[in-house]
């Protein structure tokens, strides 16, 4: 205990060794904070849901901070409802079956930048006669633009991009474009100021009810933007950090130690055991890792845990296993060992309480050095579409990323953020292996 | 005339009553050599007829040089070499014949003090720790039990004040708390019988002395019997009863302390003795002899008696062929030499 305090005292001698604890304190304080705020159910759901869990979001949008550094500002998404109030609606009844409704939603808007889309949710009230409704659009500078009047069906939607009618009425195929963009300007800008969008719906039973839902799809969102099918990026760089480190963890404790047991047991019986340890190396040698790795994930499972399990079992008897078994063929000739063995100890007892608490100074540093190469693993596991199909990881957005062309399309955010998670892992723990390598070697020098 | 050792040396003690403690007989000690990791190349033969008893509360001296074998006849004592031919009986027990339980028991009766104190102790355990090895090793379940022998361990070695010494590391004490660790570890499971393996040959020679009588204290006190192996025979005298000098793995000479420093009977404990120095002016003048050549190989031993080739009163047609018994031309003075017979 002593020791380990002295050692870690030692340890915050080294500024790199303070800047990898702070990354991964930082990447442990994620993790926590994710596996908290979002249960696993949560995590699945947001990442495996469906256009119905993702339909607010804009696609491919970047993340809203990138305003801070471009001069041109993108516009940011929203949503208003008509059901928690944040849309105005007015209800008038003319008759005892028809009334109108009126919903209005005035925003200011002070982009430089036309949105992605438009759209509106609606959830009428009704038994046989559909509600009808007619949009309208009024821009800062004055225009009145007529979107459309529609009949409104049970779950029905009115995407503005999408409707021809409309493209045709506005001569132009970009209807974003014509409802932000001042079509007498010299240089077509958007018009900045207050918006509004009025719909006027009219009920044809006594009972019939509107609600609407107004869904702006700007070009950026959240911190972390969006991907191809709309998911918030923010969710698997969150709840993947638990994941890597864990994975990361888990592989490079299970091969060291277990290897380092195995290295003990063979060395400190020797003959045969050490033979078959020492063949079973060499022939797991040439055995190539990433093919089996692949075919496992192709011909049985692609889970997360079942190639945990294989990359441990698959680098026990790694290389590894020669380098400890010639530093306990040094230590076990010790004669502290000889000692142990005059009053009684027996061979477990030699190996767990002599011979392997001489390695943990050796151990250390190799493990926490070892964590960045698994975790990248799992990434590069997932960039070869072997990534765990439910769970939302970093490897899986960038597999995701390049898939889609990201990088062709310019949208760099989205496998540069994952990336750099990875970068930054890598960084933390290489700096403070290294810092450990400097701190318990000196004394692997007197063994 | 060839007498059988065991019968005459209790006979010529005084205290012909003591009880033998440990009895060697014929003993064997060797080790196969061989050839790409598989062939069959030879055997060294470290120990070859080894033949004594320890009585106990005796103490006596395996004197010889490097590699002539002391040190695999002791660990062989301890139980960690098995022999290859004769027997090694402690207290009326054959050790080759004992089971695990058999073997635990006897590990508790024997202690072992090694040569370098620094390497004897395991660098990342506390005094405490190494100390209570042993006692969790032996079998001391209880925690309260085991830290007061460990305390008493401490005082008899006179490690005070021992609260100061049991958080630390073997690293922050100097060559002789080291020894002196070492010591009370293989005396607390209180033995009856200890082996100290050149105990004082690493230390300085100022606290070598404080070390030898440390031992020997205990030894009274406990009244241990002890197989103290050396090769400087000028720390022999300080608490040995008797002297066998060992060579390429026999035993040439076994007698009394006195007999053999003062009357040495075999050409080869002569020319130890001639070796020793003695912090004495007049020994910058004088020449000495030392037998000429090298130790002999023990996988190739020579022919006869072993000494031969090095030796300047060799008989010749008697010495290279056939090997020596031991003869006893003294009363408790036996030699394995020809000159004698």
């Amino acid at each position: 205990m002593i020791a380990f305090k002295n050692s870690f005292r030692e340890l915050l001698r080294y500024p790199s060794a303070i800047v990898g604890l702070l990354v991964i304190f930082i990447l442990l304080g994620v993790a926590v904070y994710a596996l908290v705020t979002i249960p696993y159910s949560e995590a699945i759901r947001l990442w495996r849901g469906g256009e119905d869990v993702w339909y607010q979001n804009p696609k491919y949008a970047s993340p809203e901070w990138f305003n801070f550094f471009t001069s041109k500002k993108e516009p940011l998404s929203f949503l208003a409802n008509t059901a928690d109030g944040s849309m105005t609606k007015t209800v008038t009844s003319s008759t005892a079956d028809i009334s109108t409704v009126e919903m209005t939603y005035s925003f200011d808007y002070t982009y430089d930048d036309y949105p992605q889309e438009i759209i509106l949710y609606f959830s009428p009230k009704f038994n046989e006669k559909l509600p009808f409704v007619s949009i309208a659009w009024y821009t800062p500078d004055g225009r009145k633009i007529r979107i459309a009047d529609i009949a409104v069906d049970r779950k029905s939607s009115y995407r503005f991009s999408q409707d021809q009618k409309l493209q045709k009425s506005l001569r132009n195929e970009d209807v974003m474009q014509a409802l932000f963009v001042d079509p007498h300007a010299e240089n077509p800008t958007v018009v900045k100021g207050q918006y509004k969008l009025v719909i006027s719906g009219t009920t044809f039973e006594k009972d019939s009810d509107l609600d609407v839902q107004f869904v702006f799809h700007g070009k950026v969102y959240g911190l972390a933007g969006t991907d191809k099918y709309r998911r918030d990026i923010l969710l698997p760089l969150l709840y993947g950090t638990p994941i890597a480190l864990a994975f990361g963890l888990l592989a490079a404790l299970g091969t060291s130690v277990l290897t380092m047991i195995i290295a003990a047991i063979g060395t400190w019986y020797a003959g045969w055991v050490d033979e078959l340890i020492q063949r079973i190396t060499e022939i797991n040698l040439v055995l190539p890792f990433l093919a089996i790795l692949i075919m496992v994930g192709t011909f049985y499972s692609r889970s997360i845990w079942l190639m945990l399990g294989v990359t441990i079992l698959l680098s026990i008897f790694s290389g590894q296993i020669k380098t400890y078994r010639a530093i306990f063929l040094q230590s076990k000739e010790a004669s502290y060992i000889e000692a142990a063995r005059a009053y009684g100890a027996s061979d477990r007892r030699i190996i767990f309480s002599y011979l392997i608490p001489r390695m943990i100074p050796l151990l250390i540093p190799a493990l926490v050095s070892s964590i960045p190469s698994f975790v990248f693993l799992e990434a590069s596991l997932a960039v070869l579409g072997l990534g765990d199909p439910v769970l939302p990881t970093w490897g899986k957005v960038i597999d995701d990323a390049i898939t889609d062309g990201a990088i062709y399309r310019g949208l760099y955010y989205w496998p540069l953020e994952p990336a750099a998670l990875l970068m930054l892992t890598g960084l933390g723990f290489a700096m403070l292996g290294f810092a450990l390598d400097r701190v318990f070697n000196p004394r692997l020098r007197d063994i | 005339m060839v007498t059988d050792t065991r019968s005459k040396v209790v006979k010529g003690e005084a205290e012909g009553a003591r009880k033998v403690l440990l009895s060697i007989d014929d003993l064997h000690v060797w080790f196969e050599l061989r050839r790409f990791g598989f062939g069959h190349a030879g055997y060294v033969k470290a120990v070859d007829g080894v033949t004594f008893d320890v009585h106990s509360g005796e103490t006596i001296a395996v004197v010889g040089e490097s590699g002539c074998g002391k040190s695999s006849l002791m660990k062989t004592i301890l139980g960690l070499y098995k022999p290859t031919r004769g027997k090694v009986i402690f207290d009326g027990k054959n050790l080759s014949e004992l089971d695990s339980a058999g073997m635990h028991w006897y590990h508790t009766r024997v202690g072992y003090v090694q040569q370098d104190p620094y390497g004897a102790l395991p660098p990342f355990m506390t005094i405490e720790r190494i100390l209570e090895e042993p006692l969790i090793v032996g079998g001391v379940k209880k925690k309260e039990e085991r830290e007061q022998r460990v305390r008493r361990a401490m005082e008899e070695v006179k490690l005070s004040p021992v609260a100061d010494f049991l958080p630390k590391f073997p690293h922050m004490l100097s060559g002789g708390q080291q020894q002196r660790v070492v010591i009370a570890r293989s005396m607390i499971m209180e033995p009856k019988f200890l082996v100290a393996d050149e105990p004082v040959s690493m230390l300085d020679a100022s606290v070598r002395v404080e070390i030898l009588k440390l031992l020997r204290g205990l030894q009274e006190s406990h009244h241990l019997s002890v197989i103290y192996i050396t090769h400087d025979l000028s720390t022999v005298s300080y608490f040995s009863e008797r002297i066998f000098v060992m060579y390429a793995g026999n035993l040439v000479e076994k007698a009394k302390v006195r007999q053999v420093l003062d009357n040495p009977l075999h050409p080869y404990t002569m020319a130890l003795l001639t070796g020793t120095s003695e912090p004495d002016a007049k020994n910058a003048e004088t020449f000495k002899e030392i037998p000429p050549g090298e130790p002999p190989s023990l996988v190739n031993p020579p022919s006869g008696c072993r000494f031969h080739p090095r030796c300047s009163k060799m008989i010749k047609g008697l010495c290279e062929i056939e090997e020596p018994p031991d003869f006893e031309p003294e009363p408790g003075h036996l030699v394995a030499c020809w000159l004698y017979k």
